[in-house]
C-alpha cells in the first residue's frame, strides 16, 4: 500500500522512551514486594555473607568475596524476577496493549522497561558499593570497567530472559518460575557462592549458566583484577539466544 | 452518506482466524468471515452485534494490533501493521478491558500518557469533565467499572486523536456517566473526529451513529444510517403495533387475520399484527365507517432491535 506521508502528533523516539523509561522507574520503585527484591534481600545478603565464614578462602576479606557476587544477584532481582513479574501482569491486564496503541508502541514500550532496569540497576550498584565500602569492601580498580560491562550485559542477557517468560506463559507461573530461579540461582547457580565451591561432577553444568557466567565474571573482575573472556562469551550466547526467542515467541495479549 | 470526504479507516473483506482453541481440537477459529466498512471524519460509525458477532477483533484488526488472514486496512491512509509512530499519534484507542495499570493513580497516569504526544486534547477539561479528580488517591485498582471506562476514553483522547477507536464505550457506566461521555462523543464528532464505536446495545447504536453496521457472525450483513436502516422494506414476519387514542369501548368487528384490538388504558388503544400497508387501509376505513377521529395515532417506529432481529433471524434460517 502506497504510505502517503502523515504529520505525527508524537514527540520524538528518544524522548518518547525516556519518558517511558521514567514511568516505569517509578513503577518497579513504587512496588513494595519489588524494593525488597531489588534492595532488601540484597543488602541482606551482603551483611550475612560479611559477617559469616560462608565464602572463606574466595577473597582475603569475607566482603570482597561478597560484593560482586550481591551485584549480580541485584541484576537477576531487578532485570530477571522483578520485570518479568510485571511485565506479565502487564499482560494480563492488557497493559502493554494500551500502550502498544499510543505513540509508544511495542518497540518504545520495551526500550522504556530496559531502560528502567537500567535506572534501577544504578541505584543498586551505588547502595551496594556504598554499604559494601562501609563493611571495608576494597574492590580490585582494574576490575571496575570490565565490571561495568559484564553488569550491563548481564542486564541485557536477564532481561530477554525475563521477557521470555512474562511473554509466554501465564503471570502466576512467571512469578513462581522467576522467584524460584532467583532462589535456586543465587544460592547454586553462581551467583553468591562461586561455582568453584559446587561438587566437581556439577561444575561444567552449571558453568553453562548465566547466573554462573555473570557471578564469577563479577568476581574474577572485582577481586583479581581479571577479564573473564569466557564468561563474556556466555553471556552473549545466552542474550542473543534470549532475545530472538522472546522477539519471536512473545505474545502480547 | 458523504462521498466527497476521504474516508479515515476503510476495511475490505477482513478475514481473521484466532485460536488454536482448545475446544475445537485446537484448530483455528475464524472470527471474521467478510467484514467491510468504512468511517468518516466528522461521524460516528458504528459496529453493532451480539456478543462474540467479532466487532473487537475488526477493531483490533483496524488498530494494526492483530495482523488478518486476509482484506485489506487502510487507516488516515497509511497501513496499520507494523511500528507505524506517526500513525498511532493520530488515532486513539478505548479498549474494551481498558487496560489499565492496576496500580497507577488515573490522573498521574492521563499526564505520562499525554506527555508522548505533541499536541493534546485539554487534559485538565478532560479530567474536570470526566471527573477523575473525584478518585483522589485511589489507585485503578479500586476503581469501578464505570470508573475505569470513564479512564480508558480519557486515555484515548489524550493525544487529541483524528481516529478514535471505542470499543464498548458505555459498559458498566451509571446513567450520568453514560451521558457524559454521550455528549463528548457527539461533541468530539461536530469536531470533525473520525469515531469508530462498537456496541450490543441497541438504545447506544440509535442515539450516537450517523452510520451504522451490522455485523453478525464475522460479517456485516446490513449498513446504512439509522433511518436508512429502520425504514428498510419490512419483512412478512414484522409487525408493529398502531397506538391512538378514542372513546373507551371501541370493540373491533371482524378483521384481518392477525389483528387484534387491545384498550391500554381507559381510552388508549393498541392495535397488534400490523404488518402491511393493507392493514393500515382496513384500520382507516374502520375508523372512517364508525365515525371516530382518533385524538392521536401512529404506528410505532421500527427501531433498530427490529433491523437487527430481522438480520439475525435471516442468518439462522438461511
Amino acid at each position: 500500500m502506497s504510505q502517503s506521508t502523515l504529520t505525527s502528533n508524537a514527540v520524538g523516539p528518544v524522548k518518547r522512551i525516556l519518558i517511558q523509561g521514567k514511568y516505569e522507574t517509578k513503577v518497579m520503585l513504587s512496588n513494595g514486594e519489588q524494593l525488597v527484591l531489588a534492595v532488601v534481600l540484597p543488602v541482606i545478603a551482603l551483611l550475612a555473607l560479611t559477617v559469616t565464614n560462608l565464602l572463606d578462602g574466595v577473597a582475603d576479606r569475607a566482603v570482597d568475596a561478597a560484593v560482586p557476587g550481591v551485584l549480580a544477584l541485584c541484576v537477576i532481582s531487578t532485570a530477571f524476577t522483578g520485570q518479568g513479574i510485571g511485565t506479565g501482569f502487564d499482560r494480563r491486564y492488557g497493559v502493554l496493549r494500551m500502550f502498544s496503541t499510543t505513540p509508544l508502541g511495542r518497540a518504545g514500550l520495551i526500550f522504556g522497561k530496559i531502560l528502567a532496569v537500567l535506572a534501577v540497576l544504578v541505584i543498586q550498584v551505588v547502595l551496594i558499593s556504598v554499604v559494601g565500602v562501609l563493611l571495608g569492601w576494597h574492590p580490585n580498580l582494574v576490575g571496575i570497567v570490565p565490571a561495568a560491562v559484564q553488569l550491563l550485559l548481564g542486564a541485557g542477557c536477564f532481561t530477554s530472559l525475563g521477557l521470555l517468560i512474562a511473554g509466554t506463559v501465564r503471570p502466576e507461573a512467571t512469578l513462581a518460575i522467576t522467584n524460584l530461579a532467583w532462589v535456586l540461582l543465587a544460592g547454586a547457580g553462581g551467583v553468591l557462592f562461586p561455582l568453584s565451591m559446587a561438587p566437581e561432577w556439577i561444575q561444567p553444568t552449571l558453568n553453562a549458566l548465566p547466573s554462573a557466567a555473570l557471578g564469577d565474571s563479577l568476581r574474577q573482575s572485582l577481586i583479581d583484577g581479571r577479564f573473564s573472556l569466557a564468561g563474556m562469551i556466555i553471556l552473549i550466547i545466552w542474550t542473543a539466544v534470549s532475545a530472538v526467542a522472546a522477539t519471536r515467541l512473545f505474545k502480547w495479549n | 452518506m458523504v462521498s466527497s470526504v476521504v474516508p479515515s479507516l476503510v476495511i475490505t473483506e477482513l478475514c481473521k482466524d484466532l485460536g488454536p482453541v482448545p475446544a475445537l481440537n485446537n484448530r483455528m477459529l475464524r472470527v471474521l468471515e467478510s467484514v467491510s466498512l468504512k468511517a468518516y471524519p466528522g461521524q460516528v460509525t458504528t459496529l453493532l452485534g451480539s456478543n462474540g458477532a467479532g466487532k473487537s477483533t475488526t477493531l483490533a484488526c483496524a488498530q494494526g494490533l492483530l495482523r488478518p488472514e486476509g482484506g485489506s486496512v487502510e487507516l488516515l491512509g497509511q497501513d496499520p501493521f507494523g511500528d507505524h509512530p506517526a500513525l498511532r499519534s493520530r488515532v486513539g484507542v478505548m479498549l474494551q478491558d481498558g487496560g489499565l495499570p492496576p496500580s497507577m493513580r488515573p490522573v498521574p497516569l492521563l499526564r505520562h500518557v499525554a506527555s508522548l504526544y505533541q499536541r493534546t486534547y485539554d487534559i485538565d477539561a478532560l479530567i474536570e469533565r470526566l471527573e477523575l479528580d473525584s478518585f483522589g488517591s485511589r489507585t485503578i485498582r479500586r476503581l469501578s467499572g464505570g470508573q475505569k471506562q470513564r479512564v480508558a476514553l480519557a486515555l484515548a483522547l489524550a493525544g487529541d486523536p483524528d481516529v478514535l477507536f471505542l470499543d464498548e464505550p458505555s459498559a458498566g457506566l451509571d446513567p450520568q456517566s453514560r451521558q457524559v461521555v454521550f455528549d463528548l462523543i457527539a461533541e468530539l464528532r461536530d469536531a470533525g473526529k473520525a469515531i469508530i464505536l462498537t456496541t450490543h446495545l441497541m438504545d447506544d447504536a440509535q442515539r450516537l451513529s450517523d452510520y451504522v453496521y451490522i455485523i453478525d457472525k464475522g460479517r456485516t450483513v446490513a449498513a446504512g444510517t439509522v433511518a436508512e436502516l429502520t425504514s428498510l422494506a419490512t419483512s412478512e414476519h414484522e409487525s408493529r403495533p398502531v397506538l391512538f387514542g378514542a372513546a373507551p369501548g371501541l370493540v373491533l368487528p371482524t378483521a384481518p387475520a392477525g389483528l387484534s384490538l387491545q384498550e391500554t388504558s381507559a381510552g388508549e388503544y393498541r392495535l397488534n399484527g400490523v404488518s402491511t400497508p393493507e392493514h393500515l387501509l382496513w384500520l382507516s376505513q374502520w375508523l372512517a365507517e364508525s365515525g371516530v377521529m382518533p385524538s392521536h395515532l401512529s404506528l410505532q417506529a421500527r427501531s433498530l432491535e427490529d433491523v437487527f432481529m430481522e438480520f439475525a433471524h435471516k442468518e439462522e434460517t438461511a
